[in-house]
C-alpha cells in the first residue's frame, strides 16, 4: 500500500473511508456500505528518524507504540501523551481523532507537534504541506489543519513530527481535595507559580462522592527532583486545601492507564470535549455523564454518557462541543459547531465530490 | 466600480480623517519594513471597532475593491504592503486587551495590540507572551497572526500559532466565524482552523479577536556564550548541545562578519577573535535549570570553545543578548545596503548550508554576514551589496535566490518566520509542486472567490511591484527594530 495506490482507489471509487487501528470504535469508525475502505494499517513504517534533528516521519498506518518505542531508545518522547497507545492506535488516526492526553498540558497537544504531512484529497491527488523542519512558516498550514479532520477532507499517508528529548526521571504527587471546587482551584493557584508541571490531570473519585483526586507530573534531572517535589508539597500544604499529598515512585502505568483509558474502558460512549477550567464545573454536573476525567490540567475533558441527548444540550448551553471517541451518533461531533461553514469551504476545495464521509 | 460611491461609502463607515485618500497621506502606508517595494493604495482607512472593519470589508467585497489589513507595518516579506488601487486597513486603533483571565493563563486582544504589551499587560500574575518576533515592542499581534511569527525560542515553545487558541475573524466576503476556544485544546473538534488561518498572510481574512495562551515567567535564566575559532566546532557544539538531551530555550549562532559588526555597534565584549560565538541559554525551575547548566557548561567546555563565558546577573545577560539582537543593524556599518534571508535548514545540515553560502557569495563577489537560531535551523544570511552601483540589487537578489535553493535542497523551506510575502512568493513552486500549490489555490478561492484579500502575496503569480530599493528601514536605523 502507498499514495499512488490510495490516489487510484480514490479516482475510481465513489465513496472513500479510511481506516486505522480501531481503537474507537463507533461514529469514528462508521462504514457505510457502499464506501470502500482503505485499511491503512498496511501503510506503515518510519521513513526517517533525525534523533538531533528532533523529527521523525512515518507513514500513518505506523501504530504509535512503535512510534513511541523508536524515539524512547534515543532518549525522546512524544510529550504530548497519544491516547490509546496500547490499544493499537495509529499516528494517523490520532492525528485525524486529535487524541492527545495528559501530557499535552506542559508542551501543547497534536497540533504543536505536527510539522509536515502528505496526503491524497478527493480528487487522488497527492498533497503536501508543512516540512520537515521545526520551523516554519511557508504556505498554508495544512498539516495543522488535518489534526481532527477526522478523515473526511484527506487522506493522510506520511506525517513528520517534532519529539522532544525525554526528561531523565518523573515523579508523581496524588493530592486529594474535599471537592472539585478546591482541586480547580488549585489549578488556578498554580497557574501563576513558576512551577513546570509536566502534566496535571483530576477526577471526581466516586462519580456521586464529591472528593476528587490530582495528579501531579514532574519530569527532570534526578538530582534536582526530589528538591523540587519537596517544595512543590510545601508550597501545596501553605496554599491549598489539599486532604492529603501522598509522593508516588513513577512507575508508568499510573499515567499509561489514564491515557489508555482503562477508567472509561466499560463506556458506551466516550466524549472528548475541549473544556476552559472555569466551565468545567457546570460541565461536570450534567447528569448525563456518567464517568469523566480532566486531562491536560482540566482543559480536555474526557467523558462517558449513555444518555448523548442530555450531554448535547448542556454542551449547547455552555456553547462547547465534543467529539465522540467511542460510539454511536449520527454525526462524531456533538454540540455548538458554529465553525462549520468555513470548514465547508475548504471540504469543497479538497474534496468536491464528496468521497469522503460529510464534515 | 463608482469611485465616488465607493470613497463615500468608506468616510461613512470611518468618518473625517479616519478615511486618508490625499497623495500626501498615502505616502507613509506605501511600504511596509521591505523597503524594497512601494505601492499607492487608492485609501487608507483607520477603523476603530470590529464592526467597522467588517462594514469595510463588507464594502470592498461589493466593489471588488483588493484590501490589506495592517498593523506596524512591520513586515520583511512584503506581507503588509498595499494593493495598488486597494485599501489599506489600519488596525492600530484595534488595540484593546480586552480581558486577561490569568488563572487559566489566557488573554483576548484585539489585533493592533502590540506584541509586548501584552507580556507588560500580564507581567503582574507572572505571565508573559512566548513568541518574541524582534520588532516586538512595535508590531503587533494581528500581524503575528497573519504571519505565524516566530522569534529566538520557537525550538522550545514553537510559534505564533501555538499561542493562539481562539479567533474571530472576517472572512473576505465579510461574513464573520468564531473558532477556537479558552481552552488550551484550541479547536479541539474538527479540523484545526486556528492552524490554518494562522499564517495566511491575510489572503483568508482579518482577525479581529484574539484568544492568546501565556506562560508563567521562567523563574530563572541561566545563559552561557563560547568563543569558538571555526565555524563547524560553533555547529558541532550545537550538536552536542542536542545530544546531551537538554532542550535549551535559546541556540544563537554569529559569524566573524557579524561579530565585526556588532563589536563595532555595541562593544559587546565577545571573546576577540572569534570565528564564531554561540549563545546557549537555558530556562525554567531554578532547581532545575541549576543542575541543568552543569551539565550545559560540560558540554559547551568539551566542544572546543577558546573561551567561554557565563552571565553572572542580569545585567551581563543583557549584554551578551545586546550584541545578538542589535547583531543587522550594526551590519548596517558595514554596508550601505543588504539583504537578509530567512531560510532554514534541518539542524543537521547548518555546517553543510554555511559551507555551500560561503562558496556561491565567493562566486558573486558578495559578502554575507551569517546571523541563525541555530536551535531551529533558521538562517538569516545578509548578503551586503551597495545600492548605488548599477545592478548590485539584481545581482544581490540573485544570490539570495540561489541561497534559498540551498536551503531547499537541504531538505529545509523558504521562510522560518518572515513569511512569504511579496518577497519569496515566486520561490514557492521550488518548494511546492504544482498540485500543492493547486490545493492551495483551490482553499483561498473557496474562502476569497473574488480574490480580493491581500491579493499577490504568499501565492506565486499576479502582477509584481518594481524593485524600488534595498537598505534599512528607518526605524532599524534607528535601533528601534532589529531583523532577527
Amino acid at each position: 500500500m502507498n499514495a499512488s495506490e490510495i490516489s487510484e482507489i480514490i479516482k475510481k471509487s465513489s465513496k472513500v473511508v479510511p481506516k486505522g487501528g480501531r481503537t474507537k470504535p463507533g461514529s469514528l469508525c462508521d462504514m457505510p456500505s457502499d464506501a470502500t475502505v482503505i485499511d491503512l494499517t498496511q501503510l506503515c513504517g518510519i521513513v526517517e528518524y533525525e534523533p538531533d534533528e528532533y523529527t521523525i516521519t512515518a507513514k500513518a498506518g505506523t501504530s504509535i507504540k512503535t512510534l513511541i518505542e523508536a524515539v524512547a531508545a534515543n532518549g525522546q518522547y512524544l510529550p504530548f501523551d497519544p491516547l490509546f497507545k496500547d490499544n493499537g492506535a495509529t499516528l494517523g488516526g490520532t492525528i485525524a481523532a486529535n487524541s492527545s492526553g495528559s501530557g499535552r498540558y506542559r508542551y501543547g497537544g497534536i497540533r504543536d507537534f505536527i510539522l509536515g504531512i502528505y496526503f491524497v484529497d478527493g480528487m487522488g491527488n497527492i498533497v503536501r504541506g508543512g516540512g520537515k523542519v521545526v520551523k516554519n512558516a511557508s504556505g498554508f498550514d495544512l498539516s495543522k489543519f488535518m489534526v481532527g479532520s477526522l478523515g473526511r477532507y484527506g487522506i493522510l499517508t506520511e506525517i513528520t513530527m517534532k519529539v522532544f528529548p525525554k526528561p531523565a526521571e518523573y515523579r508523581t504527587l496524588e493530592v486529594t481535595f474535599g471537592s472539585l471546587e478546591d482541586a480547580l482551584n488549585c489549578t488556578f493557584a498554580l497557574a501563576n507559580t513558576p512551577f513546570e508541571m509536566d502534566a496535571l490531570d483530576f477526577r471526581r473519585v466516586t462519580r456521586d462522592g464529591r472528593e476528587t483526586n490530582l495528579w501531579i507530573r514532574l519530569g527532570g534531572l534526578p538530582e534536582s527532583l526530589p528538591g523540587r517535589l519537596n517544595r512543590l508539597s510545601s508550597w501545596l500544604e501553605q496554599n491549598t486545601s489539599a486532604q492529603t499529598i501522598i509522593r508516588k515512585e513513577f512507575d508508568g502505568t499510573h499515567w499509561d492507564g489514564l491515557n489508555d483509558v482503562e477508567w472509561g474502558q466499560e463506556a458506551k460512549n466516550l466524549i472528548k470535549v475541549p473544556v476552559s477550567p472555569r466551565k468545567l464545573l457546570t460541565l461536570d454536573k450534567c447528569e448525563s455523564i456518567n464517568r469523566a476525567h480532566y486531562y491536560g490540567g482540566g482543559n480536555v475533558a474526557l467523558v462517558s454518557a449513555d444518555d448523548l441527548g442530555g450531554l448535547t444540550s448542556t454542551l449547547n448551553n455552555l456553547k462547547l462541543n465534543g467529539q465522540l471517541l467511542r460510539g454511536d451518533a449520527e454525526h462524531p461531533h456533538l454540540g455548538n459547531r458554529g465553525w462549520v461553514g468555513l470548514a465547508q469551504r475548504v471540504k469543497q476545495a479538497l474534496d468536491p465530490d464528496s468521497k469522503f464521509l460529510g464534515v | 466600480m463608482n469611485t465616488e460611491s465607493f470613497y463615500q461609502q468608506l468616510q461613512e463607515i470611518c468618518p473625517g480623517r479616519r478615511t486618508l485618500t490625499r497623495d500626501v497621506d498615502l505616502l507613509p502606508y506605501e511600504s511596509d519594513a521591505l523597503v524594497a517595494f512601494s505601492t499607492k493604495p487608492a485609501a487608507v482607512v483607520l477603523p476603530e471597532s470590529a464592526e467597522e472593519v467588517v462594514a469595510i470589508v463588507k464594502v470592498c467585497y461589493a466593489a471588488g475593491v483588493p484590501f490589506v489589513a495592517r498593523g506596524s507595518g512591520t513586515s520583511l516579506s512584503g506581507g503588509s504592503m498595499p494593493i495598488k488601487d486597494g485599501v489599506v486597513i489600519a488596525l492600530n486603533r484595534l488595540n484593546a486587551i480586552k480581558h486577561i483571565d490569568p488563572e487559566q493563563r489566557t488573554a483576548v486582544v484585539e489585533p493592533g495590540v502590540v506584541n509586548l504589551h501584552i507580556s507588560n499587560a500580564v507581567k503582574q500574575y507572572g505571565l508573559y507572551y512566548a513568541p518574541d518576533p524582534s520588532s516586538q515592542s512595535i508590531c503587533t499581534i494581528g500581524g503575528n497572526v497573519a504571519f505565524n511569527s516566530g522569534g529566538a525560542h520557537c525550538l522550545k515553545y514553537g510559534m505564533t500559532s501555538n499561542h493562539v487558541l481562539g479567533l474571530k475573524v472576517v472572512l473576505p466576503d465579510g461574513e464573520i466565524v468564531e473558532f477556537g476556544s479558552e481552552s488550551l485544546e484550541g479547536m479541539g473538534v474538527g479540523p484545526d482552523l486556528i492552524g490554518l488561518f494562522v499564517g495566511s498572510e491575510g489572503l483568508f481574512g482579518i482577525a479581529l479577536e484574539i484568544t492568546v495562551r501565556l506562560l508563567p515567567i521562567p523563574e530563572q535564566y541561566k545563559t552561557v556564550l563560547a568563543g569558538y575559532d571555526t565555524l563547524e566546532k560553533a555547529g558541532d557544539a550545537v550538536s552536542a548541545v542536542v545530544a546531551s538531551g537538554l532542550l535549551p530555550g535559546a541556540m544563537e549562532i554569529m559569524d566573524r562578519l557579524a561579530l565585526k559588526a556588532a563589536e563595532a555597534a555595541v562593544k559587546t565584549g565577545y571573546p576577540e577573535g572569534a570565528a564564531a560565538v554561540l549563545i546557549v541559554e537555558l530556562e525554567g525551575e531554578s532547581q532545575q535549570v541549576e543542575r541543568e547548566f552543569e551539565h550545559l557548561v560540560n558540554v559547551i567546555e568539551g566542544s572546543g570553545a577558546f573561551e567561554i563565558q557565563v552571565a553572572q546577573n542580569e545585567a551581563h545577560r543583557a549584554k551578551i543578548w545586546k550584541g545578538r539582537k542589535g547583531a543587522f543593524s550594526s551590519v548596517g556599518r558595514l554596508s550601505p545596503d543588504y539583504i537578509v534571508q530567512d531560510g532554514v535548514v534541518p539542524r543537521s545540515q547548518l555546517g553543510k548550508a554555511l559551507a555551500e553560502i560561503e562558496k556561491v557569495s565567493n562566486s558573486y563577489g558578495l559578502q554575507v554576514a551569517n546571523v541563525f537560531h541555530a536551535g531551529d535551523g533558521n538562517l538569516h544570511p545578509l548578503i551586503l551589496y551597495n545600492g548605488r552601483e548599477q545592478g548590485a540589487l539584481e545581482h544581490a537578489e540573485a544570490l539570495a535566490g540561489e541561497i534559498l535553493a540551498i536551503c531547499i535542497k537541504l531538505g529545509g523551506t523558504l521562510t522560518g518566520e518572515h513569511g512569504i510575502g511579496i518577497e519569496k512568493r515566486d520561490y514557492m513552486p521550488q518548494l511546492f509542486s504544482e498540485t500543492d500549490l493547486d490545493a492551495m489555490y483551490a482553499i483561498r478561492n473557496r474562502i476569497d472567490d473574488k480574490g480580493i484579500a491581500n491579493p499577490g502575496k504568499k501565492l506565486p503569480g499576479g502582477e509584481a511591484p518594481a524593485l524600488k530599493m534595498h537598505g534599512m528601514h528607518p526605524l532599524e536605523k534607528a535601533g528601534i527594530i532589529s531583523r532577527e
